[in-house]
């Protein structure tokens, strides 16, 4: 018998479990799936959670109610995984592997920035990214009265690049609501040279930041946070003031990553961007928020990779080419607050652009444009979550390679 | 968009960074350097070579990515390319600036 070992039973996990058992031959190949917790959490809605607009129930269920029947699931510590050996070392066994898929994914690592996770850490200074983060910042926005909001990121590759931005929208949105928002000076402080970056979408974008009266603080690199007078502070020696701060912080790979020597300097794997074969070793492969891919780290990005990534340790286990197919394709929507949503869809080479999704002309999506039915298709998004992306079923006339169909391409 | 730097003419997007990096020369780059108001010395051209080894190797380029195995710190990162230093050292080396996906 044959073994095949999945390390992380998240989003990429759990979607390559459901796609391998169906096309290995079970009778000769055991698939095993590996993770310490319990609970899979639906990231995106982290979002919606410090606002009201879910509830715990909405984002939390049980990791093996979406693991396959015989796919076996070890619930421990994984230790360190020995890749000269073709072995990973978990809390309390040994387990070998002929093929390795890393989905490991990401976390928050506030401790790398001096003074993020101190005396104000979760009290006035929250992250949305964990699920103890953003209903800390739930139980916070309930009461708090008023001041200076900033909405932060420390530094790219972060998971998900447009969340601080849905969350600056959602929370003029939510003020508004509320009949408070007078009260509150919103600021958006980004690393980058802009809110957004790409040529396509400042010109069409823009008009957001201004229409919400949301200050935006470009090219700041974020060295410390004073607990004591409430700033962050730049490598430029640069301020700015916050009452309540909302922050992304620099966002790595499991330590699981460093511990065995697979990472780069922030514990990502080093992978091919087209193969999905990590660069250091033919039998392990990688997906999903795991890798050092200039791709977005983001659910749609791992749904598309899983697609690809299935054929190849098909292709791999007959001793054949691997395709150099995955090609960077992400499908996002963005909450502009007001019941709108913005859709963008777009790859390694193709900025996102305007223009109708999944079908030229008819739609019945529009890309890069606000919506009320681009708002919808987000909260559907979470049905769509659970019941066919976790197991591995496509969507339909939404393809793994990102279509030009219906795209405004110059 | 072209745009002549002292004689030599180049393609670049609206913001002045180089379309491609087949144009890029060291000739060049102490153009680019100049209209950004900055001699270039040794560590410049320590931390120009080093950004492009990282945009070869598909490394994304972050502030702390030069802190872990850049060749410079970054307060001295900062000296060197003030106001912006990733925007600013980008440019010089020819290669896209930092972006996000939209």
């Amino acid at each position: 018998m044959k073994n095949l070992v999945i390390l992380g039973a998240g989003t990429a996990g759990t979607m390559m479990a459901n796609h391998l058992k169906k096309r290995l031959d079970l009778s000769q190949w055991q698939i095993s799936i590996v993770d310490q917790y319990k609970t899979h959490y639906y990231q995106p809605g982290f979002l919606f959670l410090p606002f009201d607009t879910y509830k715990e129930s909405d984002v939390v269920k049980d990791k093996k109610d979406f693991i396959p029947k015989g796919v076996k699931y070890i619930q421990e510590k994984i230790e360190r995984i020995d890749a000269e050996n073709n072995e990973v070392l978990l809390e309390n066994q040994i387990i070998n592997y002929d093929i390795l898929i890393i989905a490991t994914g990401t976390k928050i690592a506030p401790e790398e920035v001096e003074g993020m996770d101190g005396p104000l850490w979760q009290k006035e200074v929250f992250d949305f990214y964990t699920f103890e983060g953003a209903k800390n910042l739930r139980d916070k926005l309930r009461e708090w009265e008023g001041g200076k909001l900033v909405v932060h990121f420390t530094e790219m590759p972060i998971k998900c690049p447009v969340a601080p931005l849905e969350f600056v929208f959602l929370a003029d949105d939510f003020f508004r609501k509320k009949g408070m928002r007078d009260k509150v000076e919103l600021t958006y402080v980004t690393p980058l040279g802009g809110a957004f970056t790409k040529p396509q979408a400042t010109q069409e974008l823009s008009y957001l930041l201004r229409e919400k009266n949301i200050e935006v603080v470009t090219d700041f690199n974020i060295e410390r946070v004073d607990n004591q007078k409430k700033q962050i502070i730049d490598y430029a020696d640069e301020a700015v003031d916050f009452d309540l701060l909302v922050t992304v912080p620099t966002n790595m790979g499991d330590a699981l990553i460093e511990r065995s020597g697979l990472g780069d300097d922030l514990n990502f794997v080093p992978t091919d961007k087209n193969t999905l074969q990590s660069k250091a070793h033919e039998n392990i492969f990688a997906l999903g928020d795991a890798t050092n891919l200039p791709a977005s780290k983001a659910g749609s990005v791992a749904h598309f990779q899983a697609e690809t990534l299935t054929d190849n340790i098909e292709l791999f286990i007959k001793g054949q080419a691997l395709k150099k197919e995955f090609d960077g394709h992400a499908n996002c929507f963005i909450e502009t607050g007001n019941q709108k949503a913005l859709l963008i869809d777009f790859n390694y080479e193709t900025e996102p652009v305007k223009g109708s999704f999944p079908f030229a002309k008819l739609g019945p999506m529009s890309l890069l444009k606000e919506s009320v039915l681009n708002h919808w298709g987000k909260l559907a998004f979470r049905w769509i979550y659970w019941n066919m992306l976790l197991k591995g079923i496509p969507i339909p006339f939404v393809g793994r390679n990102m279509s030009k169909s219906g795209k405004q391409l110059k | 968009m072209e745009k002549v730097f002292n004689n030599i003419a180049v393609i670049t997007n609206d913001e002045g960074y180089l379309e491609s990096f087949d144009q890029w020369t060291p000739e060049l780059a102490e153009e680019i350097a100049k209209e950004e108001g900055i001699e270039l010395t040794e560590k410049h051209w320590e931390v120009i070579h080093w950004i492009q080894e990282q945009i070869k190797n598909e490394v994304a380029l972050t502030i702390r990515g030069i802190k872990k195995t850049g060749p410079v710190d970054i307060k001295t990162f900062y000296a060197l390319f003030p106001k912006g230093p990733l925007k600013v050292s980008t440019k010089i080396a020819g290669v896209p600036k930092p972006k996000s996906c939209i």
